[in-house]
């Protein structure tokens, strides 16, 4: 990895980053709402409204409101809630911790099943496992993770009355209860990034099965689990785990449904509230915190993938 | 073409999907006609009632009959999302090439742009442009489209960069075509197998989103039987009726199912060297 790379990497962060800025703001800033008038109610008087308007600076040319608001930004600083009119940025923070503990779970319940799950798959191709393996995925895929959560709930919530169906305990206040109620939504999203990696690893191991240095292995004469163990699985894993950054990115987006079903206080649902309340900061705040959450995880795997394999130039 | 569809149809996967296809043209077509009933006729005395030889599939709260509100739904959710992804690939398509085309700096910066673009997620960027747009299917619809483009863009740039080093797009480039004419003439038709095998498998996102947006009350609104705003009412009811809940869940996952099977169909049917 040369240092230019690392530069240029950094450098297309740096440039995403500010194009979400770019588009967060003139998406929100097309959003029908008055602030002024959000803030004040219906039956605020014209010079109220006007007074109010000076202040926030809605008077201003729309690139110097963009300045403004983009070097707050930079801070940290998003400005108060229209909702609550508590500052936005620690509360959408808290939110995103709640999210991230479900989006840690998930990808550790992926990682444990997917990856064994793809290994077995490929081992056996063709075969009745194989077969009926892939026929789970292709519908674990094809499943909107509204009609999978709302599934899970109707079996293990419903019918069989074991977990909770929505609700959120935090872990530090009582372990138990908190396993409990997370259990759905992690199954819930671990159900399509399950099948997701499966697929992947399944295909990535059977090209290393058919690679020069595994018919190498074997005709030393290592045992076959040692041949699959020590070479297919762990050039089969690299790509995978580049697949499972990427998957961050659909990870946030079925947050925002999942924590909504789920009645879970994280930050897909703290957007889902600050967009049906038409609550501009905190719409402003939340996509911004995902967008940046997503821009980082890429370019951490990208910087990861680019130190482990020394094989790979990128132009 | 027929041998496309002649290989398409041969292995399983692709026989499947082809089947599901036609049956699911055949309830957006003629939907209404099929249904054994109004989507909207209530029957108090009804209310739940079982599947059985009167509600095949059951009648949900009001006594409506399910099967009949699936039928006509299919209307209002899978045209949707073919219109929405067809003019997400579309624009995505002519974007990607028009970079290829270009190259060099313009090249470089209309595809950082787009990967930048790419960084929100999809569903995040269709809920920020309904809630600008307004509810409604036509909003979301356009939203779905944006959030489709950069991708579609980003696929067929990669095809579209070979293309433009061709013999042929030179020539026209060298005979004085001005660049409309190169990208939509040329270079277009010729990268064209990618971006229908990717529109193919993106129309199964595009039911699900679709769906999603609906569920979410932003997209299709009541009392239209949108398969996404069914399961949304059925939620409350899942104890009295789990059927109500079930059958518009298994009406989304199969046309998801028949999209994505046809896609990656396709795809093998165009390469015959991948045998995975």
């Amino acid at each position: 990895m040369s240092p230019v790379w690392l530069a240029r990497r950094l450098l297309l962060m740096v440039y995403t980053v500010i194009i979400v800025c770019v588009l967060v703001f003139a998406i929100t800033q097309a959003l029908p709402a008055d602030a002024a008038q959000t803030l004040l109610g219906e039956n605020a008087s014209p010079d109220a409204l006007a007074a109010v308007r000076a202040r926030l600076g809605l008077n201003d040319p729309v690139w110097l409101q963009f300045a403004h608001w983009a070097s707050r930004a930079a801070v940290g600083n998003f400005g108060v809630s229209m909702r609550t009119g508590l500052p936005v940025a620690p509360e959408m923070l808290t939110a995103l911790s709640r999210s991230l503990l479900l989006a840690l779970c998930a990808i550790v319940v992926t990682l444990m099943v997917g990856v064994p799950l793809g290994i077995f798959a490929a081992l056996r191709q063709g075969r009745l496992t194989d077969t009926v393996t892939s026929l789970v995925a292709y519908l674990g895929v094809s499943l909107p993770e509204f009609v999978t959560a709302t599934v899970l709930t109707l079996v293990f919530s419903d019918r069989l009355p074991w977990l909770p169906a929505t609700g959120y305990v935090s872990p530090l206040e009582d372990v138990a209860a908190a396993i409990g109620h997370l259990a759905l939504p992690v199954l819930t999203v671990s159900v399509i990034l399950v099948a997701h990696v499966m697929r992947m690893m399944r295909s990535e191991t059977l090209d290393v099965l058919q690679s020069d240095y595994v018919r190498a292995a074997r005709l030393k004469g290592l045992p076959e689990r040692i041949v699959v163990v020590r070479h297919v699985v762990r050039n089969a894993l690299l790509p995978v785990i580049t697949i499972v950054a990427l998957d961050v990115g659909y990870l946030l987006g079925g947050i925002i449904v999942i924590e909504e079903i789920f009645a879970i206080p994280g930050i897909g649902r703290a957007l889902m509230i600050a967009i049906t309340t038409r609550d501009l900061p905190s719409i402003q705040a939340g996509a911004m915190i995902m967008a940046v959450t997503y821009a980082l995880t890429n370019t951490a795997a990208d910087v990861v993938y680019a130190l482990i394999d020394r094989r790979i130039r990128y132009d | 073409m027929i041998e496309l569809l002649g290989r398409l149809v041969r292995k399983p996967q692709g026989a499947i999907g082809v089947v599901l296809l036609v049956l699911l043209a055949f309830a957006c077509l003629l939907g209404p006609w099929l249904a054994p009933y109004a989507p909207e006729k209530m029957d108090f005395l009804g209310r739940f009632r079982a599947p059985g030889w009167q509600n095949w599939f059951g009648a949900d709260q009001f006594g409506r009959d399910v099967l009949s509100r699936l039928l006509v739904g299919a209307r209002s959710t899978v045209p949707m999302a073919l219109a929405a992804t067809l003019i997400g690939s579309a624009s995505g398509a002519v974007i990607g090439t028009t970079s290829a085309y270009l190259g060099g700096r313009a090249d470089e910066f209309i595809m950082r742009t787009n990967d930048a673009i790419m960084a929100i997620p999809g569903l995040l960027m269709a809920l920020l442009l309904v809630s600008t747009l307004g509810n409604g299917a036509g909003n979301a619809v356009i939203a779905i489209a944006v959030a489709f483009a950069p991708g579609m863009a980003r696929v067929t740039r990669a095809v579209a960069l070979a293309v433009r080093n061709q013999d042929y797009v030179k020539a026209a480039i060298a005979r004085g075509e001005g660049p409309g004419w190169v990208i939509l003439r040329e270079m277009l038709p010729n990268a064209m197998a990618p971006i229908v095998i990717e529109t193919t498998i993106r129309v199964s996102f595009a039911i699900m989103l679709f769906a999603t947006l609906s569920f979410l009350g932003l997209g299709a609104q009541p009392p239209a039987s949108e398969w996404g705003l069914m399961v949304a009412d059925a939620r409350q009811y899942m104890h009295q009726a789990p059927w109500v809940l079930i059958a518009p869940s298994a009406a989304i996952a199969l046309a998801a199912i028949a999209f994505n099977l046809v896609g990656d169909g396709l795809r093998d049917a165009l390469n015959p060297r991948d045998e995975r």
